[in-house]
């Protein structure tokens, strides 16, 4: 008897669980939550919308790839709303387990998912990378600049293409030497191999060079650092890794959208659908702080606001890869 | 300027291609991490234990090394720390092949997994950087040293310039791997525990009746090989880089084990198949990006498979034969 009435008080008690967490849920990508990059934003995000609203959230850091879906899943199961995950890496997870839970929305940020409970939010990298291209054309004495790409997909080639687009802007001759370091997903963590494509572009002449290739962008910055030129990091503010030697970062604020997303959840107003976060809702930005301030002139920055400005007046328009995976000025 | 000498020039040039100061100096960055691993494995694999987690040693031994030097400040004492974890998955690995009598491949892929989840974790735990360590700097790391006299040797064409350009300029590991190749060539072929350890990966039995001991030299065999592939994991994380990053091993430990089938378990051929390696890779990155006149873009995906491409067509016999020692994935008992 006894027994029996715990067992039906554990039942009970399991299914005031379920009922209970309807906070939003945010499951970080390989990386974790503390990668001073894009997850660490995603991680602000919330926090801050825990400040503000006085809601709550649950977060869980993979530490394998088997446990992207178990993740997902598990949020849902228990009902919580909505579900953000961070990368490109959980659309194909994201797209089976939305259609078992229709009454929930998901987020994927960097993701592709085309489902009618999830959202997807992407950035304008293009237009931050047009930013980076005119730093980097500005800040070149050599008239030749690099590029280090992670994996060859099309959302580098998209960086990529805005990145020579923004230096053609500046200098129509310069010189855009581009690497690509793999195909696999190591491309990714190879910093050994970013190091040394680095020292083969500057052997050619690049004296700046921006890297979108995650960890592998680590030996990137720090051959630049070492070899005496300047660097340029992304997705999070890196300048303060090599002080003086990175010239700025491109930033993508996954902050803003994670705390947009939950803000707006918990007004119940989130809908499923694109976002494309770019120049104007402070999506894609560059950085600036005290490790960058001496190698940026007021004229660097006069022209980025300005390009900028025109960006978001529709003025200048930035092409976008991944519209018919063709760059016209490559 | 006359036809010859024109073409003369066209040949110097297309030869610079092949051989330049950076292209060799890349060749040599890259090799270095692989030599280390394949003399570890031909160490370990001459005694007849195979050493599939060369791998993960590797990757241990750079977060070890990378982790303790941040903490300390010290590369030296980083160094020791990296090696000392390398010894101790060696001797982990050791214990499950020689004295359980496991299957070897288990208990290597074992090591293998078990880097990645460690350093991935204790990084992450430790320094909340996603897995990476600080950037090492100052006297937590091993920087570039100029080889004596290099600048006025520099003068002398071609050896001058190889000396300068080439050798000079690198962390010290390199040259401690390549000064690891005339050794580990001495102990094996010329001392008394190097002709024992060879006589171990064929014919144990046979050293076991002689009376000596086969779990002992065996033992002896995978302390050498941690070291070595221990010093392979610091200049991965300290010298070639400053600073750890998950799995950035890169497979490089496999390439390894794949660049000593090639030299046929002998030392000096490990050098020079591991250069090779080291070429095909430095060829990729300096030309990834680069129209060859003819056959235009060479994919890189074709670089980085040309290593495992020779591999196998030495497996298969295209090239002489590949025959492993005899004994080699066979547990060790008396009882047989």
């Amino acid at each position: 008897m006894k027994l029996k009435a715990s067992l039906l008080g554990a039942v009970a008690l399991s299914t005031m669980a379920t009922m209970a967490f309807a906070d939003p849920a945010l499951i970080y990508d390989m990386g974790g939550k503390f990668d001073k990059s894009f997850n660490e934003g995603a991680y602000t995000g919330a926090e801050a919308y825990k400040e503000a609203s006085d809601g709550d959230y649950r977060d869980f850091e993979i530490s394998e790839e088997a446990q992207r879906e178990q993740a997902v899943r598990r949020f849902a199961e228990e009902g919580n709303n909505p579900i953000i995950a961070t990368g490109f890496a959980y659309s194909s997870i994201l797209d089976a387990v939305s259609q078992e839970f229709p009454d929930l929305t998901f987020v994927t940020i960097d993701g592709w998912v085309e489902q009618p409970n999830v959202l997807n939010v992407g950035f304008k990298e293009d237009q931050g990378s047009y930013l980076m291209g005119i730093f980097a054309a500005m800040a070149s004495k050599s008239g030749t600049i690099g590029f280090v790409g992670g994996m060859d997909i099309p959302l580098i080639q998209k960086f990529a293409c805005g990145y020579v687009q923004g230096a053609k802007s500046v200098n129509p001759d310069i010189k855009v030497i581009q690497n690509m370091t793999g195909t696999t997903a190591s491309a990714w963590n190879d910093p050994a191999k970013g190091a040394e494509l680095t020292k083969a572009e500057i052997d050619q002449g690049a004296d700046v060079i921006f890297h979108v290739a995650g960890g592998t962008g680590v030996g990137v910055l720090q051959a630049a650092a070492d070899a005496g030129v300047l660097g340029i990091g992304v997705d999070s503010n890196q300048n303060g890794l090599h002080p003086g030697s990175v010239l700025t970062s491109m930033l993508k604020r996954a902050d803003i959208a994670v705390e947009k997303a939950m803000t707006e959840a918990a007004a119940g107003t989130l809908e499923a659908g694109v976002w494309s976060l770019g120049l104007e809702d402070g999506g894609v930005d560059y950085a600036m702080d005290d490790n960058n301030k001496d190698l940026v002139t007021p004229e660097m920055i006069a022209a980025v606001d300005a390009a900028k400005a025109a960006i978001i007046a529709g003025e200048v328009e930035v092409h976008d890869y991944m519209s018919d995976n063709a760059c016209p000025v490559m | 300027m006359d036809k010859q000498a024109e073409g003369e020039n066209g040949m110097i040039d297309f030869l610079y291609f092949f051989i330049n100061p950076a292209l060799l100096k890349s060749t040599l960055v890259l090799s270095t991490p692989i030599l280390f691993a394949c003399l570890a494995g031909l160490f370990s694999e001459r005694a007849g234990i195979v050493d599939i987690g060369l791998e993960g040693k590797l990757l241990l031994a750079a977060f070890g090394s990378a982790a303790f030097a941040a903490y300390t400040g010290n590369a030296w004492l980083g160094m020791f720390m990296g090696v000392f974890v390398s010894i101790l998955f060696s001797m982990l690995h050791g214990f499950s092949a020689i004295t359980l009598h496991g299957n070897q491949l288990i208990s290597g892929v074992a090591v293998n997994f078990l880097a990645v989840g460690l350093t991935g974790f204790l990084g992450k735990a430790w320094f909340h950087q996603g897995g990476n360590t600080p950037a090492l700097s100052g006297n937590s790391r091993f920087t570039a040293i100029d080889l004596p006299f290099a600048e006025s040797i520099g003068k002398i064409p071609f050896i001058g310039a190889f000396y300068e350009d080439v050798l000079s300029g690198n962390a010290i590991w390199v040259y401690v791997a390549l000064l690891c190749v005339p050794l580990t060539a001495f102990i094996v072929y010329k001392t008394r525990f190097g002709l024992r350890l060879l006589a171990v990966g064929e014919e144990p039995s046979a050293v076991d009746t002689a009376g000596i001991s086969v779990p002992k030299l065996r033992y002896k065999a995978l302390l050498i090989s941690g070291i070595l592939v221990g010093l392979g994991g610091v200049y991965l994380s300290n010298g070639m880089l400053a600073g750890f990053g998950p799995k950035m091993s890169a497979e490089r430990g496999y390439m390894a084990l794949a660049a000593l089938i090639f030299a046929k378990w002998r030392p000096w051929q490990s050098l020079w198949s591991c250069m090779l390696f080291g070429y095909f890779a430095a060829f990729a990155i300096r030309y990834g990006s680069y129209d060859f006149p003819v056959i235009g873009r060479v994919p890189s995906q074709f670089m980085d498979a040309l290593p495992y491409i020779l591999t196998i067509i030495v497996l298969g016999g295209f090239i002489g034969k590949a025959i492993a020692p005899k004994a080699v994935g066979e547990p060790y008992s008396k009882e047989h």
